[in-house]
């Protein structure tokens, strides 16, 4: 018998090079924990881990009432709170069956485009300074800023508004706003001329996101894109557009489309969208009468402050509203709102009861985040930052 | 491409007069608050801290209807009340957790008598959390010391309201 004493010999390959991107990294729009695995300086896999701004806000809504669960939604992509209140306004005045007053939806309409102006310019800017680009973010703070105002003008907070409600807006517009919001629609062309002149033509920023995260229009469908993302890749889907939504189908705009799906499209469609919201709000403050801005049945809005003082029906309708709430009859609808980020849906179930059934949120940047994998494969590390920057992607809609 | 544009590629001048604007950036006028001691405008709608105010004659306004308390959506308020000796309905206890606090607004909203209202103040952070935790007392001296505030906020947005 003779024994074996073979040596095997097996070369084990230790692969050092898996490495966390976040979730503290600036450059990781928030909490995104994006694990790398990197041959050498080249992305071989890209593995998002999310949940950790989890607030388990569908579950919370379906506790509450429709006036008390429209605050949650200024605080999911609370870059663009407006938007996401909108979506939930159109869902429960869907399941109503109630209609919002004109002036009402020229003020949705228009605080929308500001909306969406205002996270372009985050969203633009602070691309820019994750590729090194520290300006344009400076400048668009101050711009930023200005926004900020006019929300807080209608709304009392700067950021998380609670100003659009099912039937309407909550108040109208204060004196002087009109007139503000006039002249910055004529001064602010001039910013995003500048923070074109800084960007579109730069050698360095073109260096940095031409050619980088491609997704052709197929790639870009089946992935699930929507929004300037969907657009950039040549694809001129706008639910503005295609289903037209309070006052956009008697407003005038173009729908600006990329051709190649990369990082700088991307980017080119973004500032070209902030042109086109600058027409919308002009033509709304054109268009704008003077007339109710909410819903006149007080089985849905609250009656005004000096009825409900002086008449007994008016001040029942204000009890029931602040405690019971009201009753959606019973159904379901998906209402789905143009977003600055892209289809932002809200799928609402209606049992009878004051309160949603079932509220199921479709956020826009749960579908693009999905599609980091595809995009970055073999790309330097320092793309994928650019590429993340690009999608526009915020976590508080994400984890929900 | 342009014969221009490929020109002004090649000599870097994108770069130059990108350079040259942020440089003349520098010289605008500054748009930075020197922050305690200069501020912007609030609004009247703006909704900071809150306060229960009282009428002219000392009274407090508050009923203890609990409207602010069914509405408010981080069910931060706790009200408990009872008839006073005079056999007026008072709150005995009105409680705000400000950290839980989400200032949507809505208490001032539902609130009959504008007794909860949510002031201008937005400094009042504190080095505790217990801090955070505001009463009635805490509450009705907020009130009184920004009563003319509120009373001019309140009235310039009467007719939105």
């Amino acid at each position: 018998m003779t024994e074996i004493t073979q040596k095997i010999t097996r070369t084990v390959e230790i692969d050092s090079h898996a490495i966390n991107f976040g979730p503290q990294h600036p450059a990781a729009h928030g909490v995104l924990r994006l694990v790398l695995e990197m041959d050498g300086e080249v992305v071989e896999r890209a593995d998002p881990h999310i949940g950790l701004l989890h607030r388990g806000t569908e579950k919370l809504i379906e506790y509450k009432t429709y006036m008390q669960a429209l605050p949650y939604f200024d605080r999911l992509d609370y870059v663009s709170p407006m938007a996401q209140e909108h979506a939930f306004a159109l869902a429960t005045e869907k399941l109503l069956g109630i209609e919002v007053p004109e002036r009402g939806k020229w003020i949705r309409t228009m605080f929308a485009e500001i909306t969406r102006v205002l996270n372009h310019l985050l969203s633009l800017t602070t691309y820019a300074l994750d590729v090194g680009a520290l300006t344009p973010v400076l400048w668009a703070h101050e711009e930023r800023e200005k926004l900020f105002e006019f929300h807080e003008a209608v709304s009392g907070a700067r950021m998380h508004a609670n100003y659009f409600r099912p039937g309407g807006v909550v108040k109208d517009m204060p004196a002087g706003l009109f007139e503000r919001l006039s002249e910055w629609v004529e001064v602010f062309p001039k910013f995003i001329a500048d923070l074109e002149h800084v960007l579109t033509t730069n050698r360095i920023w073109k260096a940095r996101t031409v050619d980088i995260g491609v997704m052709t229009a197929e790639e870009a469908l089946a992935w699930g894109f929507s929004g300037p993302c969907l657009r950039a890749s040549g694809l001129p889907w706008d639910l503005r557009r295609s289903q037209p939504y309070d006052m956009y189908d008697q407003v005038e705009f173009n729908v600006p489309v990329g051709r190649n799906g990369d990082c700088y499209d991307r980017y080119l469609v973004r500032v070209a969208e902030m042109y086109e919201s600058l027409k919308i709000i002009r033509q709304c403050l054109a268009k704008m009468k003077p007339g109710p801005v909410k819903c006149q049945d007080h089985k849905f809005s609250p009656p005004g402050r000096a009825e409900m003082k002086r008449s007994m029906e008016a001040l029942i309708h204000h009890f029931k509203l602040y405690t019971e709430g009201y009753h959606v009859p019973a159904g379901a609808t998906y209402t789905a709102v143009e977003s600055p980020k892209g289809e932002f849906g809200v799928y609402l179930v209606a049992d009878g009861s004051p309160r949603p059934y079932r509220c199921k949120i479709r956020s826009t940047g749960f579908a693009h985040l999905q599609a980091i994998e595809v995009m970055s494969k073999r790309h330097m590390l320092a793309d994928a930052v650019a590429v993340i920057g690009s999608l526009d992607i915020v976590f508080g809609e994400i984890d929900r | 491409m342009s014969f221009f544009s490929r020109a002004r590629g090649m000599l870097g001048l994108e770069l130059l007069s990108g350079m040259a604007l942020t440089f003349r950036y520098m010289f605008r006028p500054t748009v930075t608050l020197n922050y305690p001691y200069e501020r912007n405008i609030l609004s009247p709608r703006f909704k900071g801290e809150h306060a229960l105010r009282r009428y002219a004659n000392g009274e407090e306004r508050c009923i203890a209807c609990k409207l602010c308390e069914a509405v408010c959506p981080a069910q931060a308020i706790t009200i408990e009340a009872e008839p006073r000796n005079d056999g007026s309905r008072r709150t005995t206890r009105y409680d705000i957790d400000m950290t839980k606090c989400i200032y949507c607004g809505l208490c001032e909203e539902a609130c009959p008598v504008d007794a909860i209202v949510e002031g201008p103040n937005l400094e009042f952070a504190t080095e505790t959390r217990a801090e955070l935790m505001y009463t009635k007392d805490k509450l009705l001296s907020n009130g009184d010391r920004w009563e003319p505030v509120l009373a001019a906020r309140l009235e310039l947005d009467a007719p939105y309201r």
